[in-house]
């Protein structure tokens, strides 16, 4: 039956389409138009081309972006900066300079000592990656170098505060210059695991927030135990 | 009069003596307005039209009642021989053109289906009594529905007296043996959905499951109670992993609230042992529970009727059990050894506890030396776990008594130190 629909179909379609079976396109009907791609939304950086560009300005313009991120940090609002247009290198000269602040604490004792390069190079990224899975996992949102760049990011009061330990213990190492630590690296540990719970809260989901907020006190708690424990020799 | 879906399936030439049983269609257009019986809806169980006219109305479909049919004598062999492929229409029964299990084809089950003498009909579900009153000659075999499908689906016997240990030995998921629970995590291994179902927890499921570690009711099952064949492993996993820097943290701090004021002591902050502590605890927190699992598994291959964990509830149960550590690691600070060893007994009680009342159900029917044998090893394991980190991440407390004085050769005394 269908068969003989479609031959009727096709019967009764012959006067309409009559002139479809003669049309060849490269003689009777001229083709002739244009065909424009509509140019997308340019980033600002190809509007011109970087390479002619001098160095400085390219280096001035990851360090301003880098230097943006430190102040949203520093003075965290609910800024989207650091998540939208994250980026690891911040990170990573922080993680390189608390590391290196950090050497100089075992000198003697092979065994006994501070965290090597390596131990505090390796705690932060592999705690970052730790940290950033888990929330992943506990269904949230975030992806997954936005949440390594707010980790990271978020070291920079800890960072403040090797410094400042470092430049007390550069005056004396008894107990007031213990207790001037102590209080410093708290604040700063306070500062840390708050500014990145902003950051990073509203990824999670409602009911599981505690469960992600855990894993980032512990890390940055952790961090700062390193920088608390400094001992130069 | 029992509800039941019944089916029918018959011949009716088998059957000269009945009338035959033309059953009012449901997809047929032409059908006989004077066949059915008139209030009756147009059901796809409805009577046939033999055995429903005049009967009751038809039972609604789906009734977890037991299910009946009734094999026509005589009609059975047939039904059985002539049971179809899906194909195969004709004398014998007819599969209807739905999809429902109800079907005349090899999924059928053994149900009948009315059979006509022309060409596709399509079968009628009466209820067994409608049946059993058109022709009450004929054989009926019940099989019975179990209302609470899971419970009596399992071949074990509950024997008399089990009934407060069903609390215990969770019968009713205790068949996980493979290595994970199977149920839910339907996606293969290499999406991250798979793992996400690990992570299937709330805040408060977590601090519950602590809790329930912490204050072990006696007599109750931790992995029945809390875990309820859900098992996670962000427990396990943040509570080791804070027990390691908890031991190394407080053990740096101990020793050093121990060796101060000495002149030779110099802080150093023993970051070594942080690998150290983590090795250690997260080998124990999951390599003792593989082998449990797998001694488990291999009893279980000997006595049938053991209960038997899977992998990821054994590992909650180790890891939320290590979880009295912390607090104790860290009064482990106080350089007291009756205050430490006392803390000693105090969390091995509390976490043991929470192991034996998990997996003394599981190896209760076993040989009474094995069963005894592997609790003790689990206690065992247990206290080495917890004396060993005493012992090795905290500096004994010095005792202070005064030092003796040894008279020296030449006059000077020497304070021999401790």
């Amino acid at each position: 039956m269908a068969a003989a629909e479609g031959g009727g179909a096709g019967a009764a379609a012959g006067p309409l389409f009559a002139g479809l079976a003669d049309v060849s396109i490269s003689e009777d009907i001229p083709v002739e138009g244009e065909i424009s791609v509509p140019v997308g939304s340019h980033s600002p950086d190809e509007d011109y081309s970087t390479l002619d560009e001098p160095v400085k300005d390219t280096i001035m313009r990851d360090l301003k972006a880098v230097g943006k991120k430190f102040v949203h940090v520093m003075y965290p609002k609910k800024s989207s900066a650091l998540l939208r247009d994250w980026d690891l290198w911040g990170p990573l000269v922080l993680c390189v300079s608390l590391a290196l602040m950090l050497q100089g604490g075992s000198a003697d004792s092979k065994e006994d000592g501070g965290p090597q390069f390596a131990e505090v190079f390796v705690i932060i990224w592999f705690g970052a990656v730790v940290i950033t899975l888990n929330s992943k996992l506990l269904g949230g949102t975030i992806s997954f170098f936005q949440s390594l760049c707010v980790l990271g990011y978020c070291v920079l009061p800890l960072t403040v505060a090797m410094l400042v330990c470092r430049l007390v213990l550069l005056a004396g190492s008894g107990t007031v210059s213990f207790i001037v630590r102590l209080i410093v690296v708290m604040a700063m540990f306070g500062w840390s695991t708050l500014a990145s719970t902003a950051f990073l809260a509203d990824s999670q989901p409602p009911n599981r927030k505690a469960l992600v907020v855990y894993p980032i006190f512990l890390f940055y708690f952790v961090i700062s135990w390193m920088i608390l424990t400094f001992t130069p020799q | 009069m029992p509800a039941s879906r019944q089916f029918l399936c018959r011949t009716p030439s088998s059957h000269p003596g009945r009338s035959p049983l033309t059953p009012p269609p449901r997809f047929q257009a032409p059908a006989p307005p004077s066949s059915r019986p008139s209030g009756q809806g147009r059901g796809p169980f409805n009577g046939a039209g033999g055995a429903g006219r005049g009967s009751a109305a038809a039972p609604p479909i789906g009734r977890p009642a037991p299910r009946a049919f009734s094999a026509a004598r005589g009609a059975g062999e047939e039904r059985r021989a002539a049971r179809p492929p899906i194909g195969r229409r004709g004398a014998a029964c007819a599969a209807p053109l739905s999809a429902r299990s109800g079907g005349c084809g090899p999924g059928g089950g053994g149900r009948g289906c009315m059979a006509a003498a022309d060409g596709l009909q399509f079968p009628e579900f009466a209820d067994a009594a409608s049946l059993l009153a058109a022709n009450p000659d004929a054989t009926t075999i019940s099989i019975e529905e179990p209302a609470d499908g899971t419970k009596s689906q399992r071949g074990r016997p509950q024997e008399p007296g089990r009934e407060e240990d069903d609390e215990l030995l969770g019968t009713d998921d205790s068949d996980k043996t493979e290595l994970l629970a199977g149920q839910k995590k339907s996606a293969p291994f290499w999406t991250f959905e798979y793992y996400q179902t690990f992570f299937d927890v709330d805040t408060y499921q977590v601090l519950d499951r602590i809790k329930g570690s912490v204050f072990p009711v006696p007599g109750r099952n931790f992995v029945r109670l809390y875990i309820r064949s859900n098992p996670d492993l962000y427990g396990p996993f943040w509570i080791c992993t804070t027990l390691v820097f908890a031991i190394a943290v407080s053990g740096n701090l101990s020793n050093f609230f121990i060796h101060l004021g000495k002149p030779t002591y110099h802080y150093v902050p023993e970051f070594r042992k942080v690998s150290i502590a983590a090795t250690t605890i997260f080998a124990y927190a999951w390599l003792v529970p593989l082998a449990l699992w797998g001694f488990l598994m291999w009893r279980n291959s000997k006595v049938m009727n053991i209960v038997s964990y899977s992998f990821l509830e054994i590992v909650c149960v180790y890891g939320y059990s290590l979880f009295v550590y912390i607090p104790t690691a860290i009064l482990w600070i106080i350089p007291q050894k009756v205050v430490r060893w006392v803390l000693v007994m105090f969390s091995l009680c509390l976490s043991g506890s929470v192991l034996v009342m998990t997996f003394w159900p599981a190896v209760r029917d076993d040989n009474r030396r094995i069963a005894l044998a592997t609790v003790g090893a689990i206690i065992l394991l247990h206290a080495l776990l917890s004396v060993g980190c005493l012992a090795y991440f905290f500096d004994a407390p010095e005792v202070d008594f005064p030092v003796p004085i040894v008279p020296a050769h030449n006059g000077t005394t020497l304070i021999k130190a401790q």
